[in-house]
Parts: structure tokens; C-alpha cells; sequence
């Protein structure tokens, strides 16, 4: 895009935010006030879109679950059930948020508080457009790390102060859950921005633009670590063994009821997106679709895979049976955790060929993506087929009160199995 | 550093971070102690951030109050209900004066000497340079760090393992 | 109206300051892992502050110091901490009123 493009040229935002922005500093405002509007307008941007996503895909989610489960979903309220979010917010807003008595009444409050926010804040860093970053931090991929593990310190708040056991438990198994994968997620990370040699995010989608390559093609691994890492951090089907209602009741958030609830509920989108933007950011080429943003708007072709990267995760709910905590922990120590750390050591020799042996970006990259896709078919089968060697066979067993009972009534050979 | 902003962030992120330090202090529940802590971590990070240290604050945040408070919150659950009201110790008066004494002291010096200021604006890109420092002046202490790390791990599950030794029960 | 090096020092020592205090005269033994906590972070904060405002021929190296130091921290603190499950254990307390003795 160039700089000084009109201020009507929707392809990039940027523009016209750019044009108010001179406009506001011909009218003589002192110096910080363009910098103060640009950071409100861009706030302003990502609170409308968030919002207005998360409402749509209340329904969205809802409908497809129920058509990939062969049944239809909300169809009620409103013409094929299209005003089923609207409905919800306002059940959740006129909903009595109870306290219970012994609760702890300030982490009470503050847990919905402290888990929506870091899932706000990371959309700052992430570029929808050019010239559309809220703030392009020199960190910006260790930001969204650093951000995204507040969330276990607000997932703890939820557990404790709700003097409830099951929440207790259920934030307990959460937290381990949420730290196993963060150390997957820093790893995977760590291989992209090797590629790209910075962290910046606006830096790695100019990087996949300039090589015209996006780097889910030379990372295979770190893509599956990372799909499934945000699998686990968006706490979704099938790894929402924390709020699994079957089973722990509601997890860290049973207590919590009307606007609270709706605070998790939001936080559980919010992520979701966050996730998908990410992933799109950094393996999907973010807003640029190999030449053809000089017709698209940059922002469209953005949205149009973040929301193709959620759909896989609804699909992904509606179709998986749900995991249970001690096949996710090993799931990630022992299978992911190993991948990864190969991973980096193949991307940071790949880097080092590519430097030592002068090849040109035509020759080196097609040759990195063969060698990583071979490598990570290989690791995955091999040592998938390797972990399941491993397993212990299982031998059912009788329980103890029903072999003593067996012998006493039926004699000693029914105590066997 | 002369610019509104750069003062108002100054003095509202010193007020969070020692207001917090003091809640810290004088709060009588631990685990509301704790969450005291992580905010004048996260108060820290911000100071960091006003002295254009990005890496450094964005490590803060990410291991002080996403990780050391994870595990200051395990150990207080796993620990007697009955010492959870964050109560002095006898020796709270000879403690007060000393830390009055090291305030004062620390102040007076940083106050007094001659520091030599140099009129740099503020670093531009602080996370490349540490990295080659890292890997080329300071490889050794980063090295040692890392075994370091791994002993403290291997150590700490060492030391809660449960007693060895599960009796198998019948055969 | 501006700020200097002196202003980080002085919040620098008031932290430090209420570090040693809460590190001093706590009861539980975590209260006292979180004053140290505090220590550090006050110490680093004024290595940041040094490197900023200091002439240097390396101005880095403040930061690179305070990376070391989070490490360290982080090591030290989960030593600690599964210290504090140990102590729980043997003694069944964690009042350091009550563990001045090394026999009984």
C-alpha cells in the first residue's frame, strides 16, 4: 500500500485513520492528541469487532455443532434462531450473579475481571491490515505468551474463591493443563520466529509475503503443536476437561452465574479468536494472500481465515470425543514436548545451512519444506508407534469387594477373575 | 525523560507497585497477599516498560506473574490452613527499623553520589542485543544457568516425591 | 518535571526496604519466600534504571544481568517452595516460630 493513499481506500484502514490523523494535527492540537486518537480509535475497532464476532458465533457454533451431530439447533428465536445470541446476552445479563456466603468476595469479583482482559489485550499486537496494528511491539510474539499465561492465575482466582471443592479441583487440573502447553507453544514459537528473525509480528507476515511462502509449509510440526496447543489453552472440545459438564460439574467456573458467567463464556471466544489470529499470523501469511491483497482488503482476507481456523476448532468440537487430564499431560510431555525441542534444532540448522551455504531463497526453501515435511511424517509415526510400545498392557481386574463377596457366596474359584 | 506521559506513567505505576508491596505487607490473608505480589510484578513490568526495557518486562510478566506466582499459590494450598493469616513474627519492631535503616541508607546514597548520565534516548531494540550477548559475551553464565535450572527441577520433584515404595497389597 | 535516575533508585530502595521487612518478619514460610521475591525485584529494577541512564560502553549488559537474575529467581523459588511441602511433612507447620530448633 502506498503511504499516501486517499483516505477512501478501504483495502487498508490505515488510511483513512492515517488522513483524520493529519487532518486533527492541521486543526493545531498540541502534539500528543493524534497519538491519543489513533490509540482510542484502534481500542475502539477491536472492542466492536470482538464483540460483534462473539455474538455472531453464538449462533454460528451452536448451528453447525448441531448439523454435524445430524440435529438442528437453535431455530426458535427469531428467524432460524439468528437472534439465539441476542437471547443468551440478555439472559446472562438479567440473571441474579449470585455470591455464595463463603465465598471469597474480592477474588470473587475480580476472576471474571482478570480472565477477560489479558484475552483482550492480545489482539493490540496482532496485525489485521498493513497499516492496522493497535501496537506493533518489537516482542510482540513473546507478548502474546507473556499475556496468555495470566490466564492461570485468573483460572486460580475462579477455583479458590468459590470455596467449592469441585472448583478447586477442576482449576487445579486446569492450571496443569494450561502451563504443560504454554512450554509447547513457547517452543513452537520459538522455530517460527527463527524463520522470520523477528518477533514482530507485522515483520513475519511481511517476511511470508516477501518469500511469497507461507510458513505453514516449512513448519509442519510447529503448526500441530500449535493447533493443538491452542487447542488446550481455549479450553475447547475435545480438551475442556475443565469445564466438561459431565464430568467435574463446571469446573473453576461452577459458581459463577449471570454477567460473571457471561465473562468466562466471552473470555472462552475471546481466546479463540485470539488463537486463530495468531495461528493466521504466523503460518497462514496473515492479511496478505500471495498478490491478491491489491483487490481484497487486506482486513477481509484476514478475517476470511481466521474465522476458516475457527470453524476447524467447532468441527474439531463436534466430532471429537472429549480427552481425559492424564492423556493430555502425557499427550503433551511425552509426545509434543520431544517433537518440539526436534523441531527447533532442525529449524535453527536449517537457518545456519542457509546462511553458511549462500543459497538463494528459491533453492533453500522448496529444499527446508521437503525436509520438514518428511521429518515431521516420520516423527509422528515413528514415534507415536514407538510411545504406544511403550504402553503397559491392561489386565482387568475384579473389584476387591465383589472377589471377597464371590468367595464367600460361591466359593474360592469365583474370586478369580 | 521530560514528556508528560513518561512522568504520569511513572508516578502511577511507582504508586501501584509500592502500594501493592505495602498490601503485601499489611493484608491478613495470604493468598490475598499473593495476589498483591502479582500486581506489583505486573507494576514492575510497566516501570520496565518506561525505561524501554521491552524484552526484560515482557520476561517479567511471563515468568514472574504467569509462572513463580503459579507456584507460590501451590505451595500455600498445599501448606496448614492455620498459618494462612500472614501474622508477624516477635522480631516485627527490630525488622521495621532495619528496613527504615536500608530505606534511608539506599536513598541518601542514591541520592548524593554523582552519577555519570549519559544522554542516550532510550534503547530502540533491546531483545537482538541481548541475544548475542547472551550467546557471545555472557555464553558461559547462560550455559551454567541452564544446568542450574535443571538441578533445581530435578531437586525440587526429588525432594516431594512421596516415600518410596508403594507396598504392593496381597501378592 | 521530569524523572531521573535518582526517582527509580528511591522506588528501587522503598521495595527493597519492605522486601527485607515482609522477608524478616513474617510468619509463614511462603510470606518469606515472597519478600525475597520482592528483593529481587526491586535490585532489578535498579540494574534496568543503571543501564538506562548510565554512560556505558555496553549499556546492555544491565539487562542481560536481570534476565540471570529472573532465571535464578525462578530456580530458587521452586527449590523453596517444595522446601515449604517438605517442612509441612516433617514438622507439620510452617511458622518459623516454631521450626528454631533442629531436634524436636
Amino acid at each position: 500500500m502506498r503511504l499516501d493513499a486517499d483516505w477512501y481506500d478501504f483495502r487498508d484502514l490505515g488510511n483513512s485513520v492515517g488522513a483524520l490523523l493529519e487532518q486533527i494535527e492541521d486543526w493545531g492540537a498540541p502534539e500528543w492528541v493524534p497519538y491519543v486518537v489513533s490509540g482510542l480509535i484502534g481500542v475502539l475497532a477491536i472492542l466492536l469487532w470482538t464483540v460483534l464476532s462473539v455474538l455472531a458465533f453464538i449462533w454460528i457454533e451452536r448451528r453447525v455443532v448441531g448439523l454435524m451431530q445430524n440435529r438442528i439447533g437453535p431455530n426458535r428465536v427469531g428467524p432460524n434462531g439468528l437472534l439465539q445470541p441476542v437471547a443468551d446476552v440478555l439472559k446472562l445479563l438479567f440473571k441474579e450473579p449470585i455470591t455464595t456466603r463463603h465465598a471469597d468476595r474480592g477474588l470473587f469479583w475480580l476472576a471474571p475481571i482478570v480472565i477477560f482482559v489479558p484475552t483482550l489485550v492480545v489482539f493490540a499486537v496482532i496485525p489485521f491490515g498493513e497499516r492496522m496494528v493497535l501496537a506493533d511491539l518489537n516482542v510482540g510474539v513473546l507478548f502474546l505468551i507473556a499475556v496468555g499465561s495470566i490466564n492461570t492465575i485468573a483460572v486460580f482466582m475462579a477455583g479458590w474463591a468459590s470455596h467449592n471443592k469441585y472448583a478447586l479441583l477442576g482449576a487445579m487440573r486446569t492450571i496443569a493443563m494450561l502451563i504443560s502447553y504454554e512450554l509447547i507453544q513457547v517452543l513452537v514459537l520459538l522455530a517460527a520466529v527463527l524463520f522470520a528473525g523477528s518477533m514482530r509480528l507485522g515483520d513475519i507476515v511481511a517476511w511470508q509475503q516477501d518469500y511469497g511462502v507461507w510458513l505453514l509449509f516449512l513448519q509442519p510440526l510447529g503448526l500441530l503443536g500449535y493447533v493443538i496447543s491452542g487447542a488446550v489453552e481455549m479450553n475447547r472440545s475435545p480438551t475442556d476437561i475443565a469445564e466438561a459438564e459431565s464430568e467435574i460439574v463446571a469446573g473453576y467456573h461452577t459458581e459463577y452465574g449471570g454477567i460473571k458467567f457471561g465473562f468466562f463464556y466471552q473470555a472462552e471466544y475471546l481466546a479463540g479468536f485470539a488463537i486463530a489470529a495468531v495461528i493466521v499470523s504466523l503460518y497462514m501469511g496473515g492479511w496478505t494472500l500471495w498478490g491478491l491483497e491489491e483487490w481484497v482488503p487486506g482486513w477481509f482476507i484476514f478475517l476470511a481465515k481466521l474465522y476458516g481456523v475457527f470453524f476447524i476448532y467447532i468441527w474439531a468440537r463436534g466430532t471429537l470425543p472429549r480427552l481425559r487430564i492424564d492423556q493430555l499431560m502425557a499427550f503433551a510431555w511425552k509426545f509434543l514436548l520431544p517433537l518440539a525441542l526436534v523441531n527447533v534444532m532442525v529449524t535453527g540448522g536449517e537457518m545456519l545451512l542457509w546462511q553458511e551455504a549462500e543459497l538463494s531463497s528459491g533453492e533453500a526453501l522448496p529444499l527446508f519444506g521437503v525436509i520438514n515435511a518428511a521429518l515431521a511424517v516420520a516423527l509422528i509415526g515413528g514415534w507415536a508407534w514407538f510411545l504406544g510400545q511403550l504402553r503397559e498392557e491392561r489386565v482387568a481386574h475384579r473389584a476387591i469387594l465383589t472377589q471377597e463377596l464371590g468367595a464367600i457366596y460361591f466359593g474360592e474359584a469365583a474370586s478369580k477373575l | 525523560m521530560d514528556d508528560t506521559g513518561t512522568v504520569v506513567a511513572f508516578y502511577v505505576l511507582s504508586a501501584l507497585t509500592v502500594g501493592s508491596a505495602l498490601g503485601v505487607v499489611v493484608v491478613r490473608n495470604l493468598i490475598h497477599a499473593v495476589v498483591f505480589l502479582i500486581l506489583s510484578f505486573v507494576g514492575v513490568a510497566g516501570l520496565y516498560i518506561t525505561l524501554s526495557a521491552d524484552f526484560v518486562a515482557v520476561t517479567q510478566v511471563l515468568i514472574y506473574a504467569g509462572a513463580i506466582s503459579v507456584l507460590i499459590l501451590f505451595a500455600i494450598v498445599l501448606t496448614p490452613r492455620g498459618d494462612r493469616d500472614n501474622q508477624e513474627t516477635f522480631l516485627r519492631l527490630p525488622a521495621l527499623l532495619l528496613a527504615g535503616l536500608v530505606a534511608f541508607t539506599l536513598g541518601y546514597v542514591a541520592i548524593d553520589t554523582e552519577w555519570a548520565i549519559s544522554d542516550r534516548e532510550g534503547f530502540e531494540e533491546t531483545a537482538s542485543v541481548i541475544g548475542e550477548a547472551l550467546l557471545d559475551k555472557y555464553v558461559l553464565p547462560f550455559e551454567i544457568a541452564s544446568v542450574l535450572l535443571l538441578v533445581a527441577m530435578i531437586g525440587a520433584i526429588v525432594l516431594v516425591r512421596p516415600e518410596s515404595g508403594v507396598e504392593e497389597a496381597g501378592e | 518535571m521530569s524523572v531521573d535516575l535518582e526517582h527509580y533508585l528511591m522506588v528501587g530502595a522503598v521495595l527493597f526496604a519492605i522486601g527485607l521487612y515482609v522477608a524478616l518478619a513474617k510468619r509463614n514460610f511462603v510470606a518469606v519466600l515472597m519478600g525475597i521475591e520482592l528483593m529481587f525485584n526491586a535490585v532489578n529494577l535498579t540494574f534496568v534504571a543503571f543501564s538506562r541512564f548510565v554512560e556505558s560502553p555496553n549499556p546492555l549488559d544491565g539487562h542481560v544481568f536481570v534476565v540471570f537474575v529472573i532465571t535464578v529467581a525462578a530456580a530458587e523459588a521452586a527449590t523453596a517452595l517444595a522446601l515449604a511441602v517438605l517442612l509441612y511433612r516433617v514438622r507439620g507447620t510452617i511458622d518459623v516460630d516454631r521450626i528454631d530448633l533442629l531436634k524436636w
